[in-house]
């Protein structure tokens, strides 16, 4: 009997524990282990400060787990990967022959001097990369209706990097629609030189942010947050006054993987990054955030990676060279508000250019284009990932990114 | 690629004039990138460009200002005393490496 043991079941753990079950025979056990029952789809969190309802993305993590899958709720506490066994909190042992750690990144808000010990937490000062802290920003939302409104992020790597800007165009939208946009000033503080990392990308959202009057406030490196005057304080001495912040803090991995001494500073598993084996150990996979490699936190690029992983897994464990490369792709839809959205897909190699995606069914979407059709994909979202990524089903995306369509820039 | 020389040194940099190969970097060379900015290289101006380049050939990514911090241990104020504004930038550019972005 072999033993595989998957760290977390959330949307990598999940998908890893459905795809596997299928492709090892009956002489392998699976066990998948998390803390607790509540599988959130994350995306929604976005839209919980707007109009989702928060009951509508959460449901039962074992309801998406196949048969023949053990699922064990507990707190994983340290792995010895010497000895091949995970140490759970209760003191439980869980020996394996093989692990994948699927245990995620997590937003750290005891990271920014002034967040979560400051008196203005959750009042005046939010974050929506919690289930509760998007439910606090729209109550806070609700209750705000002028003044100065800033949108912040405090340092790379954050997952799905693009949510603070949808949030910054989101918030925009029903500011005008609600008809206070002059009582409303946004700005969108960011630590990098301008609205996105790569030029193409940054430069029509740039263009987005212009066009919306929402200031730009960029190479804001943040030093802290001063509740007493409600500034944000950047190491340079910049202070920004506001009446309410919304600032997505640092995020590391997982508390079990930094203490097993298995992370880099930030906690995330230093991986090969076209096989998602960990450098230091042949018997460890990772797949999803809690890895290091230089992409988007983001349930597609798990998705995508999951797909390559399963193959690179069996030959790995046949003691067979790995057949398949990982190219870092990424696929995000961007809400730009209007009730339209942008679509990003780039890789390791290649920015986020302009162009068509192919997309069987609905017909080729824009690139870099704010669309309705856009919008439309990123709302369906929801139920490709409930009812299609989880499983481990195909998406009609091929896992490696491609240039047809694109325009070369 | 655009090409730049400086003091009879070719190197091969991007758009922006960060180099696209850290090789083709050295100390002098960075004293002289220096003088264009108006900073001499002493040596607390070159502690976190040479902690910077190792990092970097060990991780294949320029380090942020945080993991400046955290684990090269430079205070980060006294990283703004040194290379006012821009100090990331400004200690990239020097070290001879990518321009930092993180990941996207
Ligand atoms: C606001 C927001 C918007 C987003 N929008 C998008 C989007 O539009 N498109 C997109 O593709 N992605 C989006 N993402 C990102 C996406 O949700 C994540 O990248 C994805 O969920 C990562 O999957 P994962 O399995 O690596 O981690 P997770 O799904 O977070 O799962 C990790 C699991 O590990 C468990 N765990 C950790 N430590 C322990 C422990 N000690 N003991 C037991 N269990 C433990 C956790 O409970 C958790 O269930 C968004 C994320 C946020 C926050």
């Amino acid at each position: 009997m072999n033993t595989l043991l998957i760290l977390g079941a959330g949307t990598a753990g999940t998908m890893a524990a459905n795809l596997l079950r299928t492709k090892l025979g009956d002489d392998w056990s699976i066990t998948i282990v998390d803390r607790d029952n509540e599988h959130h789809y994350q995306p929604g969190y976005l839209f919980v400060p707007f109009w989702m309802p928060e009951g509508r993305v959460v449901k039962e993590r074992d309801a998406f787990l196949p048969d023949g899958v053990d699922f064990v709720q507990r707190d994983i506490a340290r792995v010895h990967p010497d000895q091949r066994w995970v140490e759970l909190a209760d003191g439980q042992r869980l020996d394996y022959d093989w692990l994948v750690i699927a245990s995620g990144s997590r937003p750290r808000p005891d990271l920014v001097p002034g967040m979560a010990d400051g008196s203005l937490w959750r009042d005046k000062v939010h974050e929506f990369y919690t289930l509760e802290g998007s439910v606090a920003l729209r109550d806070a939302l609700a209750d705000f209706h002028e003044g100065r409104l800033l949108v912040h992020f405090a340092d790379q790597p954050i997952k799905c990097p693009v949510a603070p800007l949808e949030f910054t165009f989101l918030v925009e939208d029903k500011y005008r629609k609600a008809g206070l946009r002059h009582d409303v000033d946004i700005t969108y503080v960011t630590p990098l030189d301008g609205a996105f990392t790569k030029p193409v990308a940054s430069e029509t959202l740039g263009d987005l942010l212009r066009q919306r009057s929402i200031r730009l406030a960029a190479d804001f490196a943040v030093e802290r947050i001063d509740n007493d005057t409600q500034h944000l304080v950047s190491w340079d001495g910049r202070e920004l006054p506001f009446d309410l912040l919304v600032s997505i803090p640092p995020h590391t991995g997982a508390q079990f993987v930094m203490d097993s001494g298995l992370g880099d500073d930030l906690g995330f598993v230093p991986v090969d990054k076209h096989t998602l084996q960990a450098v230091d150990h042949e018997r460890i996979f990772v797949l999803g955030d809690a890895s290091d490699i230089p992409t988007s936190k983001a349930g597609s690029v798990a998705h995508f990676a999951a797909e390559l992983f399963v193959d690179n897994f069996l030959a790995a464990v046949a003691g067979e060279p790995m057949p398949r490369s990982f190219d870092g792709h990424a696929n995000c839809f961007v809400e730009s508000g209007r009730n339209q959205a942008l679509l990003l897909d780039f890789n390791y190699d290649t920015q986020p250019l302009t162009g068509t995606f192919p997309a069987a069914g609905v017909g080729p979407m824009r690139l870099l284009e704010p669309t309705r059709i856009n919008h439309l994909g990123k709302l369906a979202f929801e139920q490709v990932y409930w009812r299609l990524l989880l499983p481990g089903k195909r998406l009609p995306v091929p896992a490696n990114m491609s240039m047809a369509g694109k325009n070369e820039p | 690629m655009p090409t730049n020389t400086l003091n009879g040194h070719t190197f091969t940099v991007d758009d922006e004039g960060f180099f696209t190969d850290p090789d083709q970097w050295s100390p002098e060379l960075a004293a002289d990138m220096a003088e264009l900015i108006g900073t001499e290289l002493d040596d607390a101006h070159m502690a976190p460009l040479e902690f910077m380049r190792s990092d970097a050939a060990e991780h294949g990514a320029t380090p942020t200002l945080r993991r400046m911090h955290a684990t090269g241990g430079f205070d980060i104020k006294e990283l703004y005393r040194l290379y006012p504004g821009k100090p990331v930038k400004k200690m990239a550019w020097l070290a001879g490496l990518p321009k930092p972005t993180g990941c996207v």
